[in-house]
């Protein structure tokens, strides 16, 4: 087990360079230069010298290969340079907003949990039956709905029928708990309801193969009850690659949050990321996009430890 | 709904021949109506994308100050928008947008997919390896996190929105064609065709990559869905398609939102557009990967 745990550990280094040198070369591969490009979109003339200056405060007078690698050895020290728009630390803007953005993460999370499971299990259950269909039907437009719109469909729904609209500022927890609950469960279900579409589809599938193998057979045929058959024999087994789904799905949510922060108005993680690009600040879309795939690789590696701890036919591999 | 062992065959007997293309769409339907309901939306769809001009009463673009805002009535059976914008012409001119950029993405995305796919696993060795490595790190990525950047590098207009979409389904293509194609590199008639002294690239074209069409069309519905979505996110956030031309994210963008309680068609109407849309395309995309390949169920 040591071996393989190992083995995925080394991994991800090669993986977290690559990550880096595409975001930084992505970056970089359009004709022209970053400096001019901005200028270009913000005011339409600027001299040569003006253009000079700024090439050479940020750097970009350098050649690349310098230039990646002072930018990755920031990274390492998790120090992402200054923004290209505010001037202000990355790492300042992104501690700023992470609280609000982590808080959405964890509710919608738990909305989809809550909502993906017992709906999975029902449709496993009731395989072709109107409950199946129906379930069926809910997670496809979960999939297919905007969050976006449906963002907006609940404020509207608010309004027309509480005449009540969340609160506009952001109040962290433990100052003042009913009024954050009251902002943010309406984008974490709005999160949440899309998130919970791909793990009830997982749940139900997962469910349906489980509960077809030779033991759910031998403990029905030694006459266990049916409710133990399911919790201890079909879920414990069909929960694995729900995990998985659930974890790089939460790995991912930054994707969901962008725009759904847009149409609540919320000062996340999300919100920055949409303001970068209107920007062009190419060093804070640079940073928040490395910061998500080195999110998603640490996730993935902490699925393959659970993964190994659970089963212990990849552990012994 | 895929416990029916017999629906591998369903669509592949038709093609032998006996039925007829019009046999196999019959017994689809029969079969998978959830799949032939969002097939009939698809078509409609398209329908209404190819005949805009006709359909819709009045031009999208032509802004009209004297009708603002004003709530669907006879003139305008959907309202008009802040500037007086017809806003069912826009819903129809939309689904052209929706649709050039979604089949453009979808089929690019898919077919650069398969191709590297493929390739990878008939070459191998070495050559799968660095690209499976390549394909790991465009996965670290969220689809629109990815898209958002190559928008925010090219500018965004409707060519370089759908190179933004295109790119990212690219890996997520290739990773379930290479894995349908590794037991096509062993089968007889590629050793056949190796002997025969054919090329690398004739092989992979006409030998390998006709034997994956199922996964590969799998893929393409499941793309056409994503890329819709997609498109619409990015013209929401204003990083997409750009005014006047008419988009459904677009109208769901700045005065929808402003305007939704005192004129909510305009916020209602643009949306569900999207979601049928996607929807369909979803339905008719579950219900092919069904009877074609059972095996892909949990993608």
């Amino acid at each position: 087990m040591r071996k393989y745990l190992l083995k995925r550990f080394l991994l991800m280094f090669p993986t977290l360079l690559g990550v880096a040198a595409l975001i930084f070369f992505i970056m970089r591969v359009v004709p022209g230069d970053i400096v001019e490009l901005r200028m270009m979109g913000d005011r339409g003339s600027v001299s040569a010298e003006a253009v000079a200056s700024e090439r050479i405060r940020f750097g970009l007078d350098r050649p690349l290969w310098q230039q990646f690698a002072t930018w990755l050895w920031g990274v390492v020290r998790l120090d992402f340079g200054t923004s290209m728009w505010t001037g202000a630390p990355i790492f300042e803007e992104i501690k700023l907003r992470f609280a609000l953005s982590f808080q959405v993460a964890i509710m919608s999370t738990v909305v989809a949990v809550v909502l993906a499971i017992p709906l999975g299990v029902l449709a496993a259950l009731k395989q072709d039956t109107w409950v199946d269909y129906a379930v069926r039907i809910f997670s496809t437009a979960g999939l297919a709905t905007p969050s976006f719109w449906l963002g907006i469909l609940f404020i509207l729904a608010l309004l027309i029928i509480f005449k009540w609209l969340p609160p506009m500022v952001y109040t962290p927890f433990w100052v003042n708990p009913w009024q954050n609950m009251a902002q943010l469960i309406w984008p974490a279900l709005t999160v949440g309801y899309r998130y919970s579409a791909v793990a009830t589809r997982m749940t139900r599938s997962a469910m349906l193969e489980v509960l077809r193998e030779d033991y759910i057979r031998t403990a029905r045929a030694k006459g266990l009850v049916e409710k133990l058959i399911l919790v201890r024999h079909a879920l414990k087994n069909a929960m694995l690659p729900v995990l998985t789904v659930v974890g790089l799905e939460f790995a991912f949510l930054l994707g969901g949050l962008v725009v759904t922060e847009q149409v609540f108005n919320l000062n996340g993680l999300g919100l920055l990321f949409v303001q970068a690009v209107q920007h062009r600040d190419y060093t804070l879309v640079q940073a928040l996009v490395m910061i998500v795939a080195g999110f998603f690789i640490i996730v993935n590696f902490c699925m393959d430890m659970v993964y190994a701890w659970i089963d212990p036919r990849i552990r012994y591999r | 709904m895929a416990l029916n062992v017999p629906a591998v065959g369903e669509i592949a007997e038709p093609v032998a021949g006996e039925r007829g293309w019009m046999g196999a769409v019959r017994e689809f339907c029969r079969r998978r109506p959830l799949g032939a309901v969002g097939g009939a939306v698809i078509v409609v769809m398209l329908l209404t994308a190819i005949f805009a001009p006709l359909l819709s009463p009045y031009d999208p673009v032509a802004t009209d100050f004297g009708a603002m805002l004003s709530p669907p009535a006879k003139a305008h059976p959907l309202g008009t928008d802040a500037f007086g914008r017809d806003v069912l012409s826009r819903l129809i001119y939309g689904s052209r947008t929706a649709l050039m950029v979604g089949f453009g993405a979808a089929v690019f995305g898919a077919t650069a997919g398969a191709i590297l796919g493929v390739g990878s696993a008939y070459f191998g060795g070495r050559i799968d390896l660095y690209v499976q490595r390549l394909m790991d790190v465009f996965l670290c990525f969220p689809l629109i996190i990815l898209a958002l950047a190559i928008v925010a590098m090219l500018g965004n207009t409707i060519p370089n929105v759908i190179v933004a979409i295109t790119l990212p389904m690219i890996p997520r293509c290739a990773l379930v064609i290479r894995s349908s194609s590794l037991s096509i590199r062993e089968m007889p008639y590629v050793d056949a065709a190796r002997a025969a002294g054919f090329g690398h690239g004739r092989i992979i074209l006409r030998h390998m990559l006709p034997n994956v069409m199922a996964p590969y069309l799998i893929m393409l519905t499941a793309f056409l869905g994503q890329a819709i979505l997609l498109e619409s996110s990015l013209s929401f956030l204003g990083l997409g398609v750009q005014e006047p031309t008419a988009a459904w994210g677009l109208m769901l963008r700045g005065a929808a939102v402003e305007f939704a309680e005192t004129a909510p068609w305009m916020a209602v109407f643009p949306g569900l557009a999207i979601s049928m849309g996607v929807f369909a395309f979803n339905l008719f995309g579950d219900s092919l990967r069904d009877a074609l390949d059972p095996k892909l169920r949990s993608l």
